[in-house]
């Protein structure tokens, strides 16, 4: 897998193709919400391996803590309490961050060449010394997941352990996880294996059980077994895509469209000055300025 | 035999004839300026983050991460003195019947053919782009003030930014082509960059563009045979 993580595969505001002869082995990581304790170890793992420190805050009253997303909390616990029709009240414990779009919305919002880039093997990489802080990434992004840092203006995300993942490592969370509601390999491994979590689940009860591979972004690298299936008890929009007015506006279609009519303004302005010419009344005939129709 | 005065009678920068008439004040003339640099500057920026091809624009701020703070600063700053500079000209610049007409003889005009006689001290086609500078400055502050990192976006849902971007890009697009048509206007009726950088304008500029104005600029003066011969 080591050859893929160096490739890049898309980059921000760049025009070009980037090369693809190769065929790539993409990665994902699978996130099986039935067996998550929600004990933290990987929000912690995240932390030292990034080496990030989150300021102390005050909890809310839940278990959520940090309570959201941050610039130094790439990784966070989520805690639902869902009083479910058949099975009265349950527990949700969502492990939420970038889900790493095959069609990545922040990369196509992102104006800065080169700040967000895709690899080949999936992995959506945040490269903060390009970011110019506009914040378009967060607009394009149809699961809120960047987030800046006030210190210097940046936006940070998960990077699926980049670093680890180009030496053969498993990102940390992966590894450090006690229960195996992690894993991490090959998409396609990954994609059989929730299959049959999901075939387990569905024996034990859960019939709604499903994978969440959302194809609206093109599936993502980061799998979630659902075991109550709909995605919005989990926070998870159900039909995640780019927004239209992002697509729009981030379109080959609009940016060509921009250009053509500023070039239309100078040349109409050109082939209109060499027909016409100026238009300079000192250098009439006396009185002739006069004349009106 | 062959040269003679009219050459020199409309040298193009030549110092101010005593029967120039005023047309823009100093004031009025900085601001205009001001209000220039500060839109070239904002449609440098803007356009570097629009589309990649130009990113290269970026270099004249230094950095992309610093053109992105100014750019709103500069906006800002552009929309103030904006407001500042139209609010002074609005009485002049209200439509009256005789633009309508001017308006649909402005074809002629455009070709090279002669102009409808103009009754205001700007004739249609500058008050429509008066007001239409009116609604894109406003619609391009209100739409990049949502979109403001780090004081305003923070607080704005995101579907807010997703279409205050869309419309923030729409408008100036359509700006770019005003301020297009206003520059090209004004390299073309020769003597008005002139008017708009040293303030002054020549007579026969005055009675051919804008007959209505010059007669009220020139009223009570003593009859023209004998200002002209003194
Ligand atoms: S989840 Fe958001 S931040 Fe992550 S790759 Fe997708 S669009 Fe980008
Ligand atoms: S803030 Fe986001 S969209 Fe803007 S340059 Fe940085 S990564 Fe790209």
């Amino acid at each position: 897998m080591a050859l893929e993580s160096l490739d890049v595969r898309r980059r921000s505001a760049s025009e070009t193709r980037a090369p693809d002869i190769r065929s790539r082995q993409e990665v994902a990581k699978l996130i099986d919400i039935s067996r998550c304790i929600g004990c933290k170890a990987c929000q912690a793992a995240c932390m030292e391996w990034n080496d990030l420190r989150e300021e102390v805050g005050a909890t809310a009253g839940a278990y959520d803590n940090p309570a959201d997303l941050t610039a130094s909390s790439w990784t966070v616990m989520r805690f639902f309490e869902e009083e479910l029709p058949e099975r009265g009240l349950q527990w949700l414990i969502v492990k939420d961050g970038c889900l790493h779009c095959s069609d990545p919305g922040c990369l196509k919002a992102c104006p800065a060449p080169g700040a967000i880039v895709q690899l080949s093997n999936g992995i959506v990489d945040f490269q903060q010394e390009a970011c110019i802080g506009c914040g378009y990434c967060q607009a394009g992004c149809p699961f809120d997941v960047p987030r800046y840092s006030p210190k210097d203006d940046k936006a940070y995300k998960c990077t699926l352990c980049s670093d680890r993942v180009a030496v053969g490592l498993e990102p940390a969370c992966i590894k450090t996880c006690p229960t195996q509601a992690l894993s991490f390999g090959a998409k396609e491994d990954m994609r059989a294996l929730a299959d049959e979590r999901v075939g387990e689940l569905k024996e034990r009860g859960y019939g709604q059980a499903q994978v969440y591979d959302p194809s609206g972004v093109g599936g993502t690298h980061v799998l979630y077994v659902m075991p109550h299936g709909d995605p919005a008890l989990y926070r998870k929009p159900r039909d995640p895509s780019i927004s239209p007015l992002v697509a729009l506006w981030r379109s080959t279609f609009a940016r060509t469209l921009g250009a053509v009519t500023m070039g239309a303004v100078f040349l109409a302005g050109f082939f209109h000055w060499m027909k016409v010419g100026p238009v300079d009344p000192d250098a009439r005939p006396e009185g002739g300025e006069e004349k009106r129709s | 035999m062959s040269v003679t005065p009219p050459r020199h009678g409309h040298a193009f920068a030549a110092e101010r004839p005593p029967d120039a008439l005023q047309r823009y004040s100093e004031a009025s003339r900085l601001t205009h300026w001001a209000v220039a640099l500060a839109y070239v500057l904002l449609f440098c920026s803007g356009l570097a983050l629009f589309h990649p091809f130009f990113f290269w624009l970026s270099g004249l701020f230094g950095s992309a991460a610093l053109m992105r703070v100014l750019h709103p600063f500069i906006g800002v700053a552009l929309a103030v003195l904006f407001f500042a500079y139209a609010s002074r000209l609005w009485r002049e610049n209200l439509l009256l019947p005789s633009d309508r007409r001017w308006l649909r003889g402005m074809l002629g005009y455009m070709t090279g053919r002669d102009e409808l006689r103009v009754e205001g001290k700007y004739n249609a086609g500058q008050k429509l782009m008066y007001w239409s500078m009116i609604g894109f400055v406003a619609g391009l502050l209100a739409t990049g003030l949502l979109l403001w990192r780090p004081y305003v976006a923070p607080a704005i849902p995101v579907d807010g930014r997703r279409l205050a971007a869309v419309l923030h890009a729409v408008f100036a697009f359509v700006m770019f082509v005003g301020i297009g048509v206003h520059v090209y206007a004004a390299l073309w009726t020769r003597g008005s960059m002139r008017a708009m950088t040293q303030g002054w304008v020549t007579r026969r500029w005055a009675r051919y563009h804008h007959p209505g104005w010059y007669e009220r600029e020139t009223a009570g003066e003593p009859p023209p045979d004998r200002r002209e011969s003194a």
